[in-house]
């Protein structure tokens, strides 16, 4: 193969690995948009955590646990504090305006990231993971195992998700509760239950991105703020559409590298925002929307 | 010469036909009652007017000019006022703020005046505050003046609303569902004061319901609509009992029985 | 309880409703003008501090807590108004009061060609359309290096005003009273905007696009004013922050301090001046707070105990309390004691309960 198709096939696999990171997380707030109707700004936040945590339980210098051990530990822990979070401080606020939500949830990462400051430290870490630096060969092709691995883990939750809220009964409850609380409410369906489960359910996806992520590179309590990022690519994608996050997620993850490497590396930052509001000025409710008008 | 006039409006919602070559014509003066159940099209009439949807096909006119060439915030200004089903009104703001929002269209300072709260900004401040004290006088709002709607009972917040129409000074009044969820006493309390809005007002009004009973005893006409068409115009008794309308509200067997 | 009693509609818009508060008012302003008689240097600069703050928060007061319009990128029209300021003194020769009062003007236009394009936006779309524009700003300042100085910065130019040299440093009094005359002005210009139709159109559009619609309110053009006139009391509050802390770049305007910015109006108060006023002081307060509360531990216990970022901890961990317990903020917490006092003892349990809500979707508008 010619080395420069090579290094663009490279260039697009370790986009596409970045992009399906931002996708999870983007999956994140999807998620809980979609059954709740609330924005979560602190996902890439819960994100960071959950990596931190299965690095606490994983790496040899704090609790030193088999790998998946800690993978499931972590989850686990991100799905509590997830139910947690809902139960405690989210159900408080319920039925008032979005932007309440929006600035709940800011601040609510803004404290995650202080806490796992003061447990783990500002100084970047890495997780010990089993798929860290193992690299594929395909001919001439080298590819890293942690890229694969993120690559397929996202594509199989994504379908999940998407298979749980078209085809199960829990999952359509749950987009119902999130377009008429009171209708809901009216038709039986337990929508504070449903609001702590999607909740947890996210923050055991935050977890997964988490582990995945931090086997791709180190990570610090600052690494949240890629939610920001990945935040752009949910609307992207269209908010309350779990493959249109996906799609936002990859668009983002795929145009850094390309503009880093064909434009300069100081619009690479730039680009995945820049974007979001190309994206916003067009389609105001995202590529990939639902969008009805209200009645009167 | 009709005050307004809908001339064949057709309106679709997708594959759905909300409004199927809809014309009427309401004259200057008169009480004109638009009925028919759920989701004959009585509302989406209403937008229709204000401008929050287009029409596949036909005209609206009011005063002999096209309303389809106006925004909808152009529509208060010619004097055309309403209220909503589901009552919209400014939440937080007080009974008095939310009538003076009614005075809108009746501004006439530069925007630097108010922010200078210039002499004229201060006379034409009294001069819609003695207005809007007109509409509280003739709704008996007084008892309410200072509240904050988040805190009103529903009537009341029915009574504002009709209130913040009335302080636009329209030459029509456009009444969505004036009635539903009226206690009786309050129901008729709405009644007179529909009545004494056109008597003392000298205003039109155009409202919709889909209660017959309640809008025959002040209507001077009344209209039927169902599933987008219009049944029957005329004076209450006769739509009342025209057998295409006793069918689209008891169904076919009263109809036949 | 006192009954106001009104006697002509004229009562109903005077700026202050009765003659106790108009004198609690003047003797608040005559406190606040003999400050730089009271506190130090390092104190009188902390309350210039608490002044910018307040102008940028009513700044985005009148947008969000008044028209409605979340905005997480104010950290933007800061960078604007600081920038443009510094320039045109630099660069054009303009004399400090209108190089200001222009900075002021080209933040309020550059946030009206924003809220054409953003009109479609809503909620929280709007919000993050924002969030992404203050993202880019501070990217572009870097960018723009001839004109910004890049990653370097630049350094506020010195004020003369008739003559007179105001100096952060050397007059730190002359600068504390011409902030505190901007405060005055601004506050004054924000409660006309409130008693007129303008202000009315605002709330209006915040509460109902429907039946502001309906009422003859044009939304797009009112929230362009909206956008404007919020980005040029923020932009004014940009060039004073520019001299306040002298040097500049990118990293005084990030993103962090736009959600600090609309996080201090809500803990505030939304859709009150005064809110604007209590978030400014309670941002201000916390570090030296912390560094009081700090100074006590390390005489207690020993040691030296910095914590990073718990400044933002604990702003953050207040916010949440806020949100919680009561969203009105500050001012509305105090709005509800004063009523409780008045009244008391006639004060019941349930007079202050939040109504029950349900949330509709907001995909549906």
């Amino acid at each position: 193969m010619e080395s420069g198709t090579l290094e663009t096939l490279q260039l697009i696999v370790s986009g596409l690995a970045n992009g399906c990171v931002y996708g999870l997380i983007a999956l994140g707030f999807a998620l809980i948009y979609k059954a709740a109707e609330q924005v979560n700004f602190a996902q890439g936040d819960l994100m960071m955590f959950g990596a931190f945590v299965a690095l606490g339980l994983a790496n040899e210098s704090h609790m030193g646990l088999p790998f998946w051990v800690a993978c499931i530990g972590a989850i686990a822990v991100m799905a509590a504090l997830g139910w947690l979070l809902e139960r405690a401080v989210l159900r408080q606020v319920f039925g008032q305006p979005q932007i309440a939500v929006v600035i709940l949830t800011i601040a609510i990462g803004f404290l995650l990231r202080f806490v796992a400051g003061i447990i783990w430290g500002h100084d970047p870490l890495t997780l010990e993971s089993p798929i860290a630096g193992v690299n594929q060969h395909f001919g001439t092709l080298v590819l890293g195992l942690d890229e694969l691995a993120v690559i397929a883990v996202t594509l199989a939750l994504t379908g999940l998700l998407f298979g749980f809220f078209s085809r199960t009964r829990l999952g359509i409850a749950m987009q119902a509760s999130s377009q008429n609380q009171l209708a809901a409410y009216y038709m039986g369906i337990p929508v504070k239950r449903i609001h702590g489960l999607t909740w947890a359910l996210a923050g055991a996806i935050a977890a997964v991105a988490g582990i995945l992520f931090a086997s791709k590179g180190s990570i610090d309590p600052n690494t949240g703020l890629l939610g920001i990022k990945a935040f752009a690519a949910a609307v992207i994608g269209g908010f309350g559409s779990l493959p249109g996050a996906l799609a936002g997620g990859l668009i983002v993850g795929l145009i850094e590298p390309f503009a880093a490497r064909y434009v300069a590396s100081g619009y690479s930052q730039i680009a995945p925002y820049a974007m979001l509001i190309l994206v916003l000025l067009i389609r105001p409710r995202g590529l990939f929307a639902q969008v009805h008008a209200k009645k009167v | 010469m009709s005050l307004l006039e809908v001339d064949g409006v057709t309106v679709r919602f997708g594959g759905v036909t909300a409004l199927d070559r809809v014309s009427f014509a309401v004259e200057p003066g008169e009480i004109f009652s638009i009925v028919g159940p759920n989701g004959a099209g009585k509302s989406t009439l209403f937008n229709l007017i204000s401008r929050f949807h287009e029409p596949e096909e036909g005209d609206l006119r009011f005063a002999g000019e096209s309303l389809l060439r106006l925004a909808a915030a152009e529509i208060g200004g010619l004097g055309i006022a309403r209220t909503f089903q589901n009552i919209e009104l400014f939440e937080h703001s007080s009974v008095l703020e939310n009538l003076l929002v009614g005075r809108h269209t009746r501004r006439r300072v530069s925007i630097p005046e108010q922010i200078l709260f210039t002499p004229a900004t201060r006379r034409e401040e009294i001069a819609h505050r003695a207005a809007v004290e007109r509409v509280i006088d003739f709704l008996d709002l007084q008892l309410y003046r200072d509240r904050t709607i988040a805190g009103l009972p529903y009537g009341v917040r029915k009574v504002v609303e009709v209130g913040r129409a009335l302080a636009i000074e329209p030459r029509v009044l456009l009444l969505d569902e004036p009635y539903s969820r009226l206690s009786n006493e309050e129901s008729m309390d709405m009644r007179f004061r529909i009545g004494d809005i056109r008597a003392r007002m000298g205003v039109t009004v155009l409202m919709v319901e889909h209660d017959m009973g309640l809008v025959s005893a002040v209507s001077d006409r009344v209209m039927a609509l169902a599933d987008g068409r219009v049944i029957a115009t005329g004076t209450p008794a006769a739509v009342q009992s025209h057998p295409r309308v006793i069918e689209a509200y008891l169904g076919t067997q009263a109809a036949a029985s | 309880m006192r009954t106001a009693f009104k006697t002509s509609y004229a009562q109903d818009i005077r700026l202050f409703p009765d003659v106790r508060r108009a004198l609690r008012y003047v003797a608040l302003v005559a406190l606040a003008a003999a400050m730089p008689l009271l506190l130090d240097d390092f104190l009188l600069g902390e309350a210039t501090n608490v002044l910018i703050w307040a102008i940028a928060g009513m700044g985005l007061m009148v947008l969000t807590g008044h028209a409605g319009q979340a905005s997480l990128g104010h950290a933007a029209f800061l960078a604007v108004g600081c920038y443009a300021n510094a320039i045109l003194m630099d660069r054009a020769g303009l004399p400090f009061v209108a190089s200001f009062l222009t900075a002021g003007v080209i933040t309020g236009l550059v946030g009206v060609l924003i809220a054409v394009p953003a009109f479609r936006l809503h909620g929280i779309y709007l919000a993050i359309a924002t969030l992404a524009l203050s993202i880019l700003t501070e990217d572009i300042i870097v960018l723009a290096e001839p004109w910004t100085g890049g990653v370097i910065g630049l350094v506020a130019p010195d004020i003369t005003i008739a003559g007179v040299e105001v100096d952060r440093y050397a007059s730190p009094d002359l600068f504390y009273w011409l902030c505190l005359s901007v405060v005055l002005i601004v506050t004054l210009g924000y409660r006309n905007v409130l008693r007129t139709p303008l202000g009315r159109a605002f709330v209006a559009i915040r509460d109902s696009e429907i039946s502001a619609q309906a009422m003859g309110v044009n939304v797009a053009r009112t929230k362009a004013l909206a956008f404007g006139l919020s980005c040029m009391v923020t932009g004014w509050a940009g060039a004073l922050m520019g001299h306040f802390v002298y040097t500049f770049n990118h990293e005084v305007f990030t993103v962090i301090i736009s959600i600090q910015l609309l996080v201090m109006i809500v803990i505030g108060g939304l859709g009150s001046i005064q809110g604007a006023f209590w978030g400014a002081l309670v941002l201000v307060s916390i570090p030296q707070a912390i560094n009081i509360a700090r100074d006590g531990a390390q005489a207690a216990f020993g040691g030296s105990m910095v914590i990073p970022g718990i400044e933002t901890g604990i702003f953050m961990a207040i916010l949440i309390l806020f949100i919680l317990f009561e969203p009105r903020g500050i001012h509305g917490r105090i709005a509800k004691w004063t009523i409780y006092v008045e009244l008391f003892p006639l004060c019941r349990r349930d007079m202050f309960r939040r109504q029950k809500s349900f949330l509709k979707t907001e995909r549906m508008r």
